[in-house]
Formats: C-alpha cells, sequence, structure tokens
C-alpha cells in the first residue's frame, strides 16, 4: 500500500482519472442541459460512437486533429437535429427513441468501420498542452495542467453551462420548458424551439464527447464506447442537474477507476480479485449518493412531450 | 375496426420505409434488397423450426418487457434488465448446481423460481435505493448492470466454474454441464421451443392481472399515476415502489434462468460482457414493451416482432456476407422510424374520426 | 400549421438518415469476396465472436482458413458474440450444405452439442477447446498459447532495463492465462525481477487498457505486452512512450511499427489440413488437436523493423528450438 503514496505515482493517477473523466464529463453536461429543457436522451452512447469513429476517420485520412474534433461536433450536431425533430417535434417516446438512436449509432458506426477502415490502424493522437507557469507547480502542474486541450475545454465548460443555465435568458427558458412547458409556453417562451435548441446543444456536446474519447486513444474499433454513454446519463442523477455535481460524479467515476488500475499494477489487488475490484466504481458511485443524497427533484416535465391545450 | 386496421398499418408503413433504408445500404454493399428481405423473411419464418426459434429468441423480450411495464406504471425506469437477468441466470444456476439430483417436476420450477429470486433481489435494491435513500433508479441500474457483469466474470471463472477447466488448464469461464433435470422440455421435438416460451407468456398474463385486476396493482398504478395522491390515499408509497422494482427484477430474473435452461445450452458460460450472454435483452425488453404501448399483453406481440427481427438479421447475415453491424443499424432505424410514426398514427385516427366515418370515440387509448 | 408541422419534419428525419447511410455507403466499393459455384471446392464456414479483422482471436482464424493449400469457397458470420445468434447461424450454415463449419468461440461449445448430432455428414470444427464433448462429427483446436507467451517473455527479459514488466490482460480465463502464465515464466527465467499483470476486466474496453499500460509505466515498466482486441488501447501508450511490445494471436506490427518486437501468431491452417486430410479419409471427427512450436502452428513474428540487440534474437530461436524438442519446459 506505501507504494501508492508516492508522488509519481498519486500525480499519475490524478492523470489517469482527468483522462478518464473527460469523454464522461462532456457528454453528461451536454445531457444535462438537455434534461433540464425537460428531454431525456438515452441514445447518448450511439451519437459518442458515430462522433468517434468520423472524427478517428478525419485523422486518418487528413491527419488533421482540430478537424477531427470539428467533425466530431458536426456529427453530434447532426444527430442532434435527428433526434430533435423526433422528440420534440414528432413528439416520440423519448425513453425508446433514445435506444433506437443508440442501436443505429452503435450499428452504423461499426459498420463504417469495416467498410472505409478495416482494421485497426493508429492515427495521432491529442497532444498534451502545458498551462504557462501552472504545469510548472510541482506535482500538481504534472496531474492537471498539461492535458490536453479538449481535457481543458471540458472543464472549462462546466461554469459555461452553469453559467449558461443560471444567469441567461436561454438558460431561464430551459429550465421553465423543463419545470412547467405550459407556463413557460403562456409567458411567450416557444416550448419546442427551446428544446430543439438545447437538444442540439446536448448532442453536440455528445459529440465532442466522442471525439475527445477517440483522439485521447488514438485508435477506433467497433463499440469503443462500450456503454460509456449510459454512465454518462446516470452521472447526471449522480449530479443531480447541476454541472458542478455532474463534474463531481465524472471525477469520482474516473478516479475510482484509475485508482483500481494502479492498485492493479502494483499488486496491491491481487490478480484473482480483479473481477471485485472491478465493481468499484460503479459500487462506490452508489453508496456516494446514498451518502450525499438530497431530495432533488427531477426537471417536472422530463421526458413528457408538450402538446400545447 | 377499420380504424384499429389503419392504425396497425401506420407503423408497418414506418416499417416498410425503414426497410428502404436498409435496401439502400445493401445495395451499397453489393447485395440485393430483395435477397436480403427475403433472408429476413425466411429467417424469422422459413420453416417450423425458425418459427421457433423467433418464439425462443422473443421470450426474454416478453419477460423483461412485461416487468418493464410493471415498473414503468409505477414510475420507476428499470434499465437494469441486463443485470437481473444475469442475476435471475446465476442464482438458477447455483441451485442447479446444489441439487443436481432432484426430480425434473421439482427442479424445473425451481429453476425458474430461484431465477426469479435472483433478479427480484438485484431489482428490489434500486427500488429500496430510490424509495429509501432518493436514489435515482436510472443512475442505480445503469451501474448495477456493471457490477453484475463483473460478478459473473468472478463467479464462472472462480467458485463455479466447471472443476474440469481447472484440471485440464484450459480455465474457459463456464460452469460444468448443468443437470438434464433442470432442462425445460422441448415442446415440438425436432424445433428450440421449449417450455419457457408459454411460461413468459404467462408471466405476462400474470403481469396484466396483477396490474389491472388486483389490489395490489392498483395500488401500485396509483403510486405511479400520483405519488401524493397515493400517499393522500393511504398507500405506503416507498414499499409500493420497491415491490415494482421487485416485480419487475423477477421477471428479468426468469429470463435469465430460461436462457441458461433453454435456449443457451444448459450451462452458463461468459464472454466478459452482458450482451455476450444476454443478447441485450434488457435493452430489447424496454423496446418491445413501449411499442406494446407498456401494456403487458401488447408486450407480446411486440416482443416477437423484435423477436422476428433478430432472427431474421442472422439469416441476413449469413445469406448476403454483409457485416452483422448493418442488421444492428437497421434495427436501430426501424425503432426510430416505427417510433416516429406513433403520432402519426394518432393524426390519422383523429383525421379519420373528423372525417366523421367513425362515430366511435377511441377507447383504445384506455390503458394509457 | 399543425399538419405542417407534422408532416415536414418527418421528411427531415428520412433526408438526415439518407446522408448518414450515404456516408456509409460513398465508400471505395470492393466488391465482396465470395467465389461462388466454383465447381469441387470446399465449402467452409465460419462463425466467430468478433470481427474478422481484428487483428487478433477472429482475424487469425480468417487469415488461417486463405491460406489453406485446397480450394476453399468461404462463408463468414463474424461478430456474433450472441451465443443464440452463433447457434442460428451455425445450424444454418450446416443447412446450406457446408462441408466444415468453424465455431471459432469457445462459448459455441454448448450450442455445438445440440447441433452437431443433427448433421453427421458435416464436419463441425471447434475451439479453443481441448476436447470434443464425445462428438463424432467435431474436432476441438487449441494452441499452446504459453509457449509462445515464454519466447516473448524471455525477450522481454532481455531488453528490459528496470527489469520491471507489465502485462494488459481482459479476463483471468481461457488463452489470456496461457498466454500470460507463459510470459510470465519466460520473463522471469530470462532474469527479469517482475511481471506485473493487470486483468481490467473487459475485452472490449480500449480506455482501460490504455489507462492500465500508463499505471504499469509510472510503476518502473519499460516494456509491455497484452492480449484480447482492446490491447490496440494499450499499444498506443507504449508506442508513444517508446516502449517495446509484444503481441499475441495476430501480427501487430502494424499497431506500432517501430515498436512491436515479435507477435506470437496462430496459424490454425496447420490443423485445418490434417482435420480435412482425416475429413478425405472418412473420420468426420473425434479429435483434438493442438497449435505449438513443434507443429508451426504458432509461430514467433518478428518485426525487421525492431533493432534487438545482439544475440536475443539468437537466443530466442535457440529457445523456440528447444520448446520444441521438449528440452525447455514452459511451466505450464
Amino acid at each position: 500500500m506505501g507504494e501508492f503514496f508516492t508522488l509519481s505515482v498519486l500525480v499519475a493517477t490524478a492523470a489517469s482519472a482527468i483522462r478518464l473523466a473527460t469523454p464522461y464529463l462532456l457528454a453528461s453536461l451536454g445531457e444535462t442541459v438537455g434534461q433540464r429543457s425537460g428531454v431525456l436522451n438515452l441514445g447518448v452512447d450511439g451519437v459518442m460512437l458515430l462522433s468517434a469513429f468520423f472524427s478517428y476517420w478525419t485523422v486518418l485520412e487528413t491527419g488533421n486533429l482540430w478537424l477531427a474534433v470539428f467533425v466530431g461536433l458536426a456529427v453530434g450536431l447532426v444527430m442532434g437535429l435527428l433526434y430533435g425533430v423526433i422528440t420534440v417535434f414528432l413528439k416520440a417516446t423519448q425513453g425508446i427513441s433514445g435506444i433506437g438512436i443508440f442501436i443505429f449509432g452503435l450499428g452504423l458506426s461499426d459498420l463504417l468501420f469495416r467498410r472505409l477502415v478495416g482494421t485497426p490502424k493508429p492515427v495521432r493522437r491529442l497532444p498534451n498542452v502545458d498551462i504557462p507557469i501552472l504545469s510548472d507547480i510541482p506535482h500538481l502542474g504534472a496531474a492537471l495542467f498539461q492535458r490536453n486541450l479538449l481535457t481543458y475545454l471540458a472543464f472549462v465548460l462546466v461554469p459555461v453551462t452553469a453559467l449558461l443555465l443560471t444567469r441567461t435568458t436561454f438558460g431561464l427558458n430551459i429550465r421553465s420548458v423543463g419545470e412547467n412547458p405550459q407556463a413557460a409556453d403562456s409567458l411567450g417562451v416557444s416550448v419546442e424551439r427551446t428544446r430543439f435548441v438545447a437538444i442540439l446543444i446536448g448532442n453536440s456536446m455528445a459529440g465532442l464527447a466522442g471525439a475527445a474519447l477517440v483522439l485521447q486513444l488514438g485508435i477506433f474499433q467497433p463499440n469503443l464506447t462500450q456503454g460509456l454513454g449510459f454512465i454518462a446519463v446516470a452521472l447526471v442523477y449522480f449530479g443531480a442537474w447541476r454541472p458542478i455535481g455532474v463534474m463531481g460524479g465524472a471525477l469520482l467515476y474516473g478516479l475510482v477507476n484509475a485508482t483500481v488500475l494502479h492498485w492493479k499494477a502494483l499488486g496491491i489487488i491481487p490478480v484473482s480479485d480483479s473481477d471485485l475490484a472491478n465493481m468499484a466504481p460503479a459500487v462506490l458511485t452508489i453508496l456516494a449518493l446514498i451518502i450525499v443524497a438530497r431530495r432533488v427533484h427531477a426537471p417536472s416535465a422530463l421526458t413528457k412531450p408538450f402538446t400545447r391545450h | 375496426m377499420l380504424k384499429g386496421v389503419i392504425g396497425a398499418l401506420v407503423p408497418l408503413l414506418a416499417a416498410v420505409l425503414a426497410f428502404a433504408f436498409g435496401a439502400t445500404m445493401l445495395v451499397a454493399l453489393g447485395a440485393s434488397p430483395l435477397a436480403g428481405l427475403d433472408a429476413m423473411l425466411d429467417g424469422a419464418f422459413g420453416s417450423g423450426s425458425r418459427i421457433a426459434a423467433t418464439a425462443v429468441k422473443a421470450t426474454p423480450l416478453i419477460l423483461v418487457g412485461a416487468g418493464i411495464t410493471i415498473a414503468f406504471r409505477t414510475s420507476v425506469i428499470n434499465i437494469g434488465g441486463e443485470g437481473q437477468i444475469i442475476a435471475g441466470a446465476l442464482m438458477s444456476t447455483v441451485v442447479a448446481l446444489s441439487f443436481p439430483d432432484l426430480p425434473a417436476v421439482i427442479l424445473v420450477p425451481l429453476v425458474l423460481l430461484s431465477g426469479a429470486v435472483g433478479g427480484g433481489i438485484l431489482g428490489a435494491i434500486p427500488g429500496a435505493l430510490k424509495a429509501y435513500a432518493s436514489v435515482n433508479e436510472i443512475l442505480s441500474t445503469i451501474m448495477l448492470n456493471l457490477v453484475m457483469v463483473q460478478f459473473m466474470n468472478f463467479l464462472l471463472r472462480g467458485p463455479i466454474m466447471d472443476p474440469f477447466e481447472l484440471e485440464a488448464g484450459t480455465r474457459i469461464p463456464q460452469t460444468q454441464r448443468l443437470s438434464d433435470n433442470a432442462a425445460l422440455p422441448t415442446m415440438i421435438e425436432g424445433t428450440r421451443l421449449h417450455v419457457g416460451v408459454p411460461v413468459a407468456i404467462a408471466a405476462a398474463v400474470a403481469a396484466y392481472l396483477i396490474l389491472w385486476r388486483t389490489p395490489t396493482g392498483f395500488r401500485l398504478r396509483a403510486v405511479g399515476h400520483s405519488p401524493e395522491a397515493a400517499r393522500a390515499a393511504g398507500i405506503n408509497v416507498k414499499r409500493n415502489i420497491t415491490l415494482a422494482m421487485t416485480l419487475s427484477g423477477s421477471l428479468g430474473g426468469i429470463a435469465g434462468a430460461i436462457l441458461v435452461f433453454g435456449s443457451e445450452g444448459q450451462r452458463m458460460v461468459t464472454d466478459g460482457s452482458a450482451a455476450g450472454f444476454t443478447g441485450s435483452a434488457g435493452f430489447n425488453g424496454i423496446v418491445a414493451a413501449l411499442f406494446g404501448g407498456l401494456h403487458p399483453l401488447w408486450t407480446i406481440p411486440s416482443a416477437m416482432l423484435f423477436g422476428a427481427l433478430l432472427t431474421g438479421a442472422t439469416q441476413l447475415q449469413r445469406v448476403l456476407q454483409v457485416p452483422a453491424a448493418l442488421a444492428v443499424a437497421l434495427n436501430g432505424i426501424i425503432v426510430i422510424f416505427v417510433i416516429s410514426s406513433t403520432p402519426v398514427r394518432g393524426w390519422l385516427q383523429r383525421s379519420l374520426a373528423d372525417s366523421g366515418l367513425f362515430n366511435r370515440s377511441s377507447d383504445s387509448a384506455g390503458a394509457d | 400549421m399543425k399538419k405542417q408541422w407534422r408532416l415536414n419534419p418527418s421528411i427531415l428525419v428520412m433526408l438526415g438518415a439518407l446522408a448518414l447511410v450515404g456516408a456509409a455507403c460513398g465508400g471505395d466499393d470492393e466488391a465482396p469476396a465470395s467465389g461462388s459455384g466454383e465447381g469441387g471446392a470446399l465449402r467452409v464456414a465460419i462463425v466467430a465472436p468478433s470481427a474478422s479483422d481484428d487483428l487478433a482471436f477472429t482475424q487469425s482464424m480468417v487469415d488461417s482458413v486463405n491460406a489453406l493449400e485446397r480450394d476453399v469457397e468461404l462463408s463468414i458470420t463474424d461478430g456474433t458474440f450472441i451465443v443464440e445468434d452463433a447457434a442460428a447461424a451455425i445450424r444454418g450454415y450446416a443447412e446450406d450444405g457446408n462441408d466444415v463449419v468453424i465455431a471459432h468461440g469457445t462459448q459455441f461449445g454448448a450450442s455445438l452439442m445440440e447441433i452437431a448430432p443433427d448433421f453427421p455428414d458435416v464436419t463441425f470444427v471447434w475451439g479453443t477447446a481441448s476436447d470434443t464433448q464425445g462428438l463424432a462429427n467435431v474436432f476441438a483446436y487449441a494452441p499452446a498459447a504459453d509457449q509462445g507467451g515464454y519466447v516473448n517473455g524471455s525477450i522481454a527479459a532481455a531488453l528490459t532495463k528496470t527489469g520491471v514488466i507489465g502485462v494488459v490482460g481482459p479476463i483471468e480465463a481461457g488463452d489470456a492465462v496461457a498466454y500470460i502464465n507463459g510470459f510470465k515464466a519466460g520473463a522471469l527465467a530470462g532474469g527479469a525481477s517482475e511481471v506485473n499483470v493487470t486483468y481490467t476486466g473487459s475485452f472490449g474496453d480500449v480506455a482501460l487498457a490504455a489507462e492500465a499500460a500508463e499505471a504499469h509505466l509510472i510503476n518502473d515498466v519499460d516494456v509491455l505486452t497484452g492480449t484480447a482486441q482492446m490491447v490496440v488501447g494499450a499499444v498506443g501508450v507504449a508506442a508513444d512512450a517508446g516502449v517495446p511490445w509484444f503481441g499475441t494471436q495476430a501480427n501487430q506490427t502494424s499497431l506500432a511499427p517501430s515498436l512491436v518486437v515479435a507477435s506470437q501468431v496462430y496459424h490454425w491452417e496447420v490443423v485445418l489440413e490434417e482435420m480435412l486430410a482425416l475429413r478425405d479419409s472418412g473420420v468426420l471427427g473425434g479429435q483434438a488437436f493442438e497449435v505449438n512450436l513443434a507443429n508451426g502452428g504458432l509461430v514467433i513474428e518478428f518485426n525487421d523493423a525492431f533493432e534487438l540487440p545482439a544475440g536475443v534474437r539468437d537466443a530466442a530461436e535457440a529457445l523456440i528450438e528447444g520448446i520444441t524438442n521438449g528440452t525447455v519446459d514452459t511451466g505450464s
């Protein structure tokens, strides 16, 4: 156990945790925006898979990482258009259409990969960028301020999303159509338009999450996310629909995963117990929520399509 | 009558549109769309044994779907089908390993029952957590799915692994072949149609009867309709939320037992993932339940259709040699299209009613 | 007004989906490979759990069948990790009149128990498995993965400066254990001081595999290996850190052209040829085969772009020789 509490290992664990948390955080923040407007999207995983594939393919073909990030975002946006039309205008049941999007993304990303790439080929990964001055802080600098730009972006988006939701008119609209769409409608807020835009934001962030995942790994293979998008949805509930809480959830989940891996590498967790140790991230997330559980109410109109009476 | 027919036709039209997309994809992959459709239909309904295979494929979807119905009707969103199936399978496997010599007439019901107990426990946990600790059930069920996969891997490569695997050094993570006395009897010789199919149908009927014909069901639905009103009426909301998740989980658990002792050849084996064992029935069951309008009885045909889609897809891949991913993408499109068409169907029905051709008001939505 | 909203969006949905479909299909149009209708060709079908170009387990079998000496008409159903679907495919191929159906997945064994007796004229080939479950028309195959692991491990021991070697595995079961235990034994016998093994708990989680490799690197590891599909993530980490990598199941050189030292590659065709010869002589099954270094079914493929220190390659060749003639014990 002593070996774990050396600075270099702790720093590496923190760095692992942040890398693992980045895609969760981006996707969860997006899902938070959507849910605050009253729209549940269970299709995050499918969106992430599609954007991850297209990002990967872009790097493979052009070598341009920033174009790849942009493509990931754009694929998220397109999927957002699709999901928005289905849920807001066609008023399809959200749970089921989300699962439809998931299955579609799972299959199509796999098919595209088989058709356009075939065998996994490595591509360039997102480079780490040192933040001047901060990255020179002993140990802490290496853990926190020598990361890639999408990671910084994810964490910057936490306060940005929080401010968007609480301090802007648009944020107020989002929350009001999520809580009481009839009242919002009677005050002249377009429920449909507000939700549609919230969905676009949410899916774009899921798209960024897919890009972040694949560009951190530098490789794609079928079902790359392994259900990551569903965990991201779960973390929204962990964070009680607040960006800061969502960040807490993503970091906790990433940190437990990273710690388990480092303990395995150090032999602190014996090989024979490794499956039991693998339960830790999920179990601890539930336990943490039991401890900090407050009576939070979901956005009242969550999953309910709006029809003007 | 005609209205009902049209109501049924619209989702069918959506499915046809989805197939049109599939056809486009097939052409792009260099295969004939007609041959594709033919292969799917042939795979799902081409012979007695294939129809039986479709029914077998639909069985866990019916059970999970019926369970989902109970939970959703109580306003509890159960996404833990995958974990509950695994829990039921593990529990029934352990029972079959412990009492291999019991006569079939006892052991078969016993493994089904223990499946229900295993799944019920895994449903009760998120139910109780929601009711008594305010832990959102979507979060806890998703997390418990992850936990159960690891627990399954742990058991199958450890405590309940086939001793032969250790001896031979192959260490395949599977149990020994389980007692034949626990095998679900085949109903029609030469097909895979086993007793699990009527069990699932009976379970769906039972779910219907519980929900709409018993005081328990009344309380569950009252909680689902409005917890505040239910509480005011003296209903114990917390206990009913836990009960709904327990019932829901136990149906998934029975599906797990049926997979082991009916569908997957009498032994439990893991490839390390949940879907490798469940075939994603925990998710597909949700789709089946929602297609069925969250009505346990409608879940049966809806699950059968989905089962046909899945077995047809296997045939499609084999006959046309196209990637399995095509069938997966196609299933996703079909789900999206059919679900998007529901309002269109409603609009059509209303238009027909408005036109004065029908004077009977819509009562089909009574269960909603 | 309402009407418009109802109908236009559905067109939008279609357009969106069409765009995606178009993207899916706009790729280079290779004709699907199928040599149908050649008279006298042996009809072989493979049913496998992962993608046929996964650079790992499934690819090893597809490459092997393509390497067979005789004229083969091959059908493949891949990505069928769901046992029930695989069973349907296996049965379907048998019904279609294939001569040989290869069930390339341990987990398909229980289904074969039901299917094989129904098709006594079809030879079923099943692996990885060490026995045929008493079925007369089933051949079983398994790799002595510990042997290649042992060779890889001993080369790794010669390359490490810190003496610490890292391994990334999926779950502690099946071939993975054989390879990893062999690797460990070889590395320790070769003078490494420590071999740290991490089982990530998943065959598919690339991100976890990558972080597992990172965790090894901070713990003084300077040589890595791993097994199963998700190691592509770990290879990427090794490549970025300039750490040598050892592959298994298929040749993984393309994943890190300058840092993959050697790969243990499964050449199932060696035992497949034996099985087919038996089939020609009227024996449709009932025997279990093993691919190993001695029969050429396991081959250590070196990457010539990686310059091994003088003598290491020769020592490895000598070790292979020793394992082949039985003078070296891999400890399994």
